[in-house]
């Protein structure tokens, strides 16, 4: 174990010397990796946003439980024991008939409801669900809707349909974006550890002949690929923290126009330690292919 | 110890290097191969690490047959085998003692003691002192016993050569190969191949010559 470390502490500072040794040409590669990557980091960080800023202005959903007016108080017993019970519901409120009157009169409809002879208002219950799956919230209406007692349900979710689908629409092109530059990231490493191994030819070569494995041959070529990725990661990272300071101010402002608050956020420790950890990944991936496409040709035996 | 059963080695454009080569090499031998330019002396050796493999016939090191062996096998086979070439093939943009040292660091040695064998072995090549120095800065006989220092920093049991006094001044020349003489005094048996066998002359060495792909002296 304690070679294992040791050939692999090796390969690294190798790959750090080779690195180092050709200081522009690294700083332009992270540079080429890093832009590439910050376009679906930042991607992400928008909907990230957006998804906050929708839930913040928006609230949350209500699904709206009328009861019949004939309606035995078993019946809203029933009811309000199955509320009770179901998991999917954060929180629920009974509004009774009474109630719902005593508001109507409250917001200047008294004149109107004097003129009837009874209390024309159900009782009804005012249902938030947990999460925020649509279809969550339709299969509970539904089973609301399937009570006893129960004349109508009125459930308010097309908003969060409608924010869910241009989400998931905005998920997809940032998942499609960071694929396809995440190829380009690929060839990049690719063509860098091409143009290492034509320079390290001859050390290749003798290290063959003194009886170096593949994976000795191998194993500075892949930490130079990951710290590659990493670099580029970092500089990702750091681009995409200086667009968020740089919007911080006028998004705020805009906000505030529509009576808000929002402060755009950037990212955070998971989100961070992910974008490192493709790119690093992906620099990995690159030097691997590599490797073995321009060493597999050339070994003696 | 090394075994050679008619073996034979054609090249893709057709030319026959050797052509039903037969001996036996035991341990602590000293051999001397001679012959012609392209009588197969340099195939013949590299046959051995399996640097290349032959069209027929068997190659065998202490009875395991390296010449049909698994290609991930073959490192661990060259690791016990020293080898000096016509070039030194030294890395010029590394010291003598990083040189010297690549070898046990293909091993994962542990580099305190990989250091003390670095210096011994320069130590033993006359070159003592003189680790820091970079490989362009010596002479070719110099660098030519770094070459033979990282041949056997690894203590092989079999040092092959092949001429590695070909580009050497005569002084020179008489240095290397009273080197690998004394490696072979030290039980390591020794295959060199060159033009001059007169420079091993004095030690009796086993003398196997090779014409046109045919062993034509030393064989079985």
């Amino acid at each position: 174990m304690t070679n294992w470390f040791y050939l692999h502490w090796r390969a690294f500072a190798q790959a750090c010397s080779r690195l180092l040794a050709q200081p522009l040409s690294t700083a332009l590669s992270a540079l080429v990796v890093g832009i590439a990557l910050s376009l679906p980091a930042g991607g992400y960080l928008v909907l990230d946003n957006i998804a906050g800023l929708a839930r913040g202005v928006s609230g949350a959903p209500e699904i709206s439980v009328f009861m019949a007016p004939e309606a035995a108080a078993a019946q809203v017993r029933a009811v309000r024991q199955k509320l009770d019970a179901d998991v999917r519901v954060a929180r629920h409120r009974f509004v009774p008939r009474d109630e719902a009157l005593a508001q109507l009169e409250r917001a200047g409809l008294g004149d109107v409801l004097g003129g009837l002879a009874s209390n024309p208002l159900p009782d009804a219950f005012i249902v938030v669900p947990l999460g925020e799956d649509p279809e969550l919230f339709d299969a509970l209406a539904g089973e609301l809707r399937a009570l006893s007692g129960v004349a109508h349900v009125q459930l308010d979710s097309e908003w969060v349909k409608r924010l869910h689908a241009l989400l998931g629409l905005g998920k997809t092109a940032v998942l499609v974006l960071a694929a396809l530059l995440g190829v380009a990231l690929v060839i990049v490493t690719f063509n860098t550890i091409r143009l290492q191994i034509l320079t390290q030819r001859a050390e290749i070569e003798v290290s063959r002949l003194l009886g170096a494995t593949d994976l000795f041959i191998c194993r500075p070529f892949y930490w130079f690929g990951c710290l590659q990725g990493l670099l580029g990661g970092l500089v990702a990272l750091g681009t995409v923290w200086a667009v968020v300071q740089a919007l911080r101010a006028p998004v705020q402002g805009l906000a505030e126009t529509y009576g808000t608050v929002f402060v755009l956020s950037g990212p955070q420790a998971p989100e961070a330690a992910a974008i490192l950890g493709f790119a690093a990944v992906l620099g990995w991936m690159g030097s691997a292919i590599s490797v073995r496409r321009h060493l597999a040709g050339d070994r003696p035996g | 110890m090394i075994t050679f059963e008619a073996v034979a080695k054609r090249y893709a454009g057709g030319y026959t290097a050797l052509a039903g080569v037969s001996f036996e090499i035991r341990h602590g031998e000293l051999v001397v191969l001679s012959g012609h330019s392209g009588a197969g002396k340099s195939t013949l050796l590299k046959l051995i690490p399996v640097i290349e493999r032959p069209t027929a016939g068997r190659v065998l090191i202490n009875g395991q047959e390296v010449s049909a062996m698994a290609r991930r096998a073959i490192p661990y086979l060259r690791r016990n085998i020293g080898l000096v070439l016509q070039e030194s093939r030294l890395l010029y943009d590394r010291s003598v003692f990083d040189n010297v040292m690549l070898p046990l660091v293909i091993t994962g040695h542990p580099p305190r003691d990989a250091a003390k064998r670095v210096a011994a072995a320069l130590e033993r090549v006359g070159l003592g002192g003189r680790e820091r120095e970079m490989p362009a800065g010596l002479s070719g006989g110099e660098q030519q016993r770094v070459a033979i220092a990282r041949a056997i920093v690894n203590r092989p049991s079999i040092l092959i050569a092949d001429e590695p006094t070909a580009h050497l001044d005569p002084a020179y020349a008489h240095d290397i190969a009273d080197l690998f003489r004394s490696f072979n005094s030290a039980g390591v048996t020794v295959v060199i191949s060159t033009h001059d066998a007169s420079l091993f002359a004095a030690s009796q060495p086993r003398r196997l010559v090779l014409h046109k792909g045919l062993l034509v002296e030393g064989g079985e």
